[in-house]
């Protein structure tokens, strides 16, 4: 069976959870090979994990370079490693990085490429949610391999274990892969929360809080719900909430199983990043809300008094 | 530092969008046609940059006949002069294929630094920037929230989900700038008229010497097989607060099993 390359998003010392979504979707296409970039030692770390969701192999591309220099030395070794092994598909996460990596090695192997995509065939037809999500389609890469970045929480991880053998993978690089130097990377704050994008609970707030300092109601309500917390532009722009946790069309793409809209009136922007979640609540005070358009359960009122309700609530219910 | 600013003109995303019926691509025609909105944010960045360090700023658009309104629009902000490549023949190109187009028109202009938004917002590739770079042999900062030009050494700030990173080249090279860099100016009832005056160059695919079939849909690497609406959401259930709002929504959440 043919390899599929699979590109590792890990951080702390573990897989991040949109490669295991891949490695689930990859067992569709082949036998899903795991390509992990880092400092040596990385792969062994990451081994078991990778394993227990199908990883038949490992190929360990550990060398300073890789995380020295932005992007470029991963095309590389992926575009070598592409050479030898002749896979039957390459995935990556649909993650600033992921995408920066495929549309470099679209270049090199002049191998057409498909972004953000939420399902894949075994014959390798993707499925993409076009135009803030309006729009459904289906696409084919028509020269080359697949070579395709998953948007993360689209695919429910499953297990398949796997004992992975681990490859070490020659690195070449030139000086064209070294022309943009890291210096530095600075950990903002990494709270206990789960991450925006692979959240499966996301409480948004928006220009309704006021203040950032009333934020406080949101992240109150997202850690009952062991949820992640999210922004409008509107919130972020104002200074409320820093801007990495912006929701829709120049933010994050969300897709989690609950999604609770708290004084947000759900711009066509905002549902961009959001219309997909399975299932959708609001809080806001003006019934007229296009929010209320889209969401399951829709309180209208005023977010000050029904979110703290349903905090005490849960907190009752526990 | 001469700098070149790319500009894509995109149907507006507060609209409603769609692919057309025949071929599949991005319907231009019936929407209502603007500057991509990260883009201004370049456009901005390089005036800041032609403010401090001098030098000539150049606005590049690769698309249809209608762009050239986007292309004035964005000369008005303040740049010097532009460049659009125009042909037929594109219709329906593949980031792959844009790339190309905008490397080779690039090549001619040969700037210091190329300054592009991070993303589209019909495409939402993301990776036009990094693609450039790939084929130029030039270096790439991308996503950038602050840029600072030092002789020519850049260095960006960029975000990412746990912080930002520091990353830092020498010129010449492209940076792609999100909408946390700079305030975009608006253009001056001057700059208006003045924008009427500047020179734009358009260009064939012929110019740049690339075939008519190395683009377009014939030279996609790519293909949309089947299109449809996602069918709209409906709204559910909607009550309002009467003392007793967030226990409904907690029964509500608890019979979804979210509690
Ligand atoms: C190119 C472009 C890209 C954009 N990208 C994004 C994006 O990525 N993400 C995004 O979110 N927006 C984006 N926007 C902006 C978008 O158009 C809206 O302006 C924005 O989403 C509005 O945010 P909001 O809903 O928080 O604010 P508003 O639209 O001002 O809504 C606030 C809501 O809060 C309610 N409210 C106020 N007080 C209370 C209270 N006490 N209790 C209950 N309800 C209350 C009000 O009734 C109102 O409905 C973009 C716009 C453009 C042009
Ligand atoms: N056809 C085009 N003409 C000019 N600039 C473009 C074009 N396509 C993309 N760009 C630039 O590349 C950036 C990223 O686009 P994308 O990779 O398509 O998301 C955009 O913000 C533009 O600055």
């Amino acid at each position: 069976m043919a390899e599929v390359l699979v590109v590792v998003e890990h951080s702390a010392g573990a897989p991040k959870k949109v490669t295991l979504e891949l490695l689930t979707l990859a067992r569709n296409l082949g036998e899903p090979a795991a390509v992990v970039f880092g400092d040596p030692g990385t792969a062994e770390s990451l081994s078991a994990k990778l394993g227990e969701y199908g990883a038949a192999k490992i190929y360990a591309a550990e060398h300073a370079d890789l995380t020295g220099y932005l992007v470029a030395p991963k095309a590389t070794v992926l575009a070598a490693l592409v050479g030898q092994v002749s896979p039957a598909a390459v995935l990556l996460p649909s993650t600033q990085e992921g995408k920066e990596i495929a549309g470099r090695l679209a270049v090199k192997l002049d191998n057409g490429l498909l972004t953000d995509v939420v399902d894949l065939a075994a014959d390798g037809t993707a499925t993409q949610a076009v135009f803030a999500g309006s729009t459904i389609v289906k696409s084919q890469v028509t020269r080359g391999l697949p070579l395709v970045t998953l948007r993360p929480n689209s695919v429910t991880p499953a297990p398949a274990p796997a004992t992975p053998e681990v490859t070490a993978v020659e690195i070449a690089l030139t000086d064209k892969d070294k022309l943009t130097t890291v210096v530095d990377r600075v950990v903002e704050q990494k709270g206990s929360r789960p991450e925006l994008t692979e959240a499966s609970v996301v409480v948004s707030g928006g220009r309704g809080m006021g203040s950032a300092d009333n934020f406080k109601v949101v992240e109150e309500l997202a850690d009952l719900l062991g949820g992640a917390v999210g922004a409008s532009r509107a919130a972020t722009d104002s200074g409320f909430y820093p801007h990495q946790f912006q929701v829709g069309q120049t933010g994050k793409t969300v897709s989690p199983q609950l999604y609770v809209a708290v004084g947000i009136s759900g711009a066509i922007q905002h549902r961009a990043g959001m219309q997909t979640s399975k299932t959708i609540v609001a809080v806001n005070k003006d019934p007229e809300a296009p929010i209320f358009e889209l969401a399951d359960f829709g309180v209208v009122g005023d977010l000050f008094k029904v979110v703290p309700q349903a905090a005490e609530e849960i907190r009752k219910r526990k | 530092m001469n700098i070149v600013v790319l500009v894509k003109q995109v149907p507006d995303s507060g609209s409603e969008r769609g692919l057309s019926a025949d071929d599949k691509t991005v319907d231009r025609g019936s929407a209502n046609n603007v500057i991509n909105e990260m883009d201004e944010y370049a456009i901005e960045e390089a005036l800041k940059i032609q403010e401090a360090h001098g030098g000539e700023v150049t606005v590049l658009t690769v698309g249809p006949q209608q762009a050239a309104e986007s292309i004035r629009k964005a000369l008005s902000m303040g740049p010097d002069k532009a460049m659009h490549v125009v042909d037929d023949a594109l219709h329906g190109s593949c980031a792959l294929a844009t790339s190309k187009v905008l490397a080779a028109a690039i090549g001619r202009l040969s700037p210091d630094l190329v300054i592009s938004g991070a993303e589209s917002t019909d495409g939402r590739v993301q990776v036009i920037p990094h693609m450039i770079a790939e084929r130029l042999g030039i270096a790439a900062l991308t996503g950038a929230r602050k840029l600072v030009v030092d002789g020519a050494t850049l260095t960006v700030e960029r975000q990412t989900d746990e912080g930002y990173e520091v990353v830092t080249a020498a010129t010449p090279a492209v940076v792609s700038v999100w909408d946390t860099i700079n305030e975009p100016r608006y253009p001056s009832f001057k700059g208006i008229m003045a924008a009427k005056k500047k020179p734009v160059e358009t260009l064939s695919l012929a110019d740049l010497g690339i075939a008519a079939d190395e683009v377009g849909l014939s030279g996609a690497s790519s293909a949309v097989v089947e299109a449809g609406k996602r069918p709209p959401r409906q709204g559910g259930t909607k009550v309002t607060d009467e003392g007793d709002g967030g226990v409904k929504l907690v029964e509500f959440l608890a019979s979804e099993k979210f509690v």
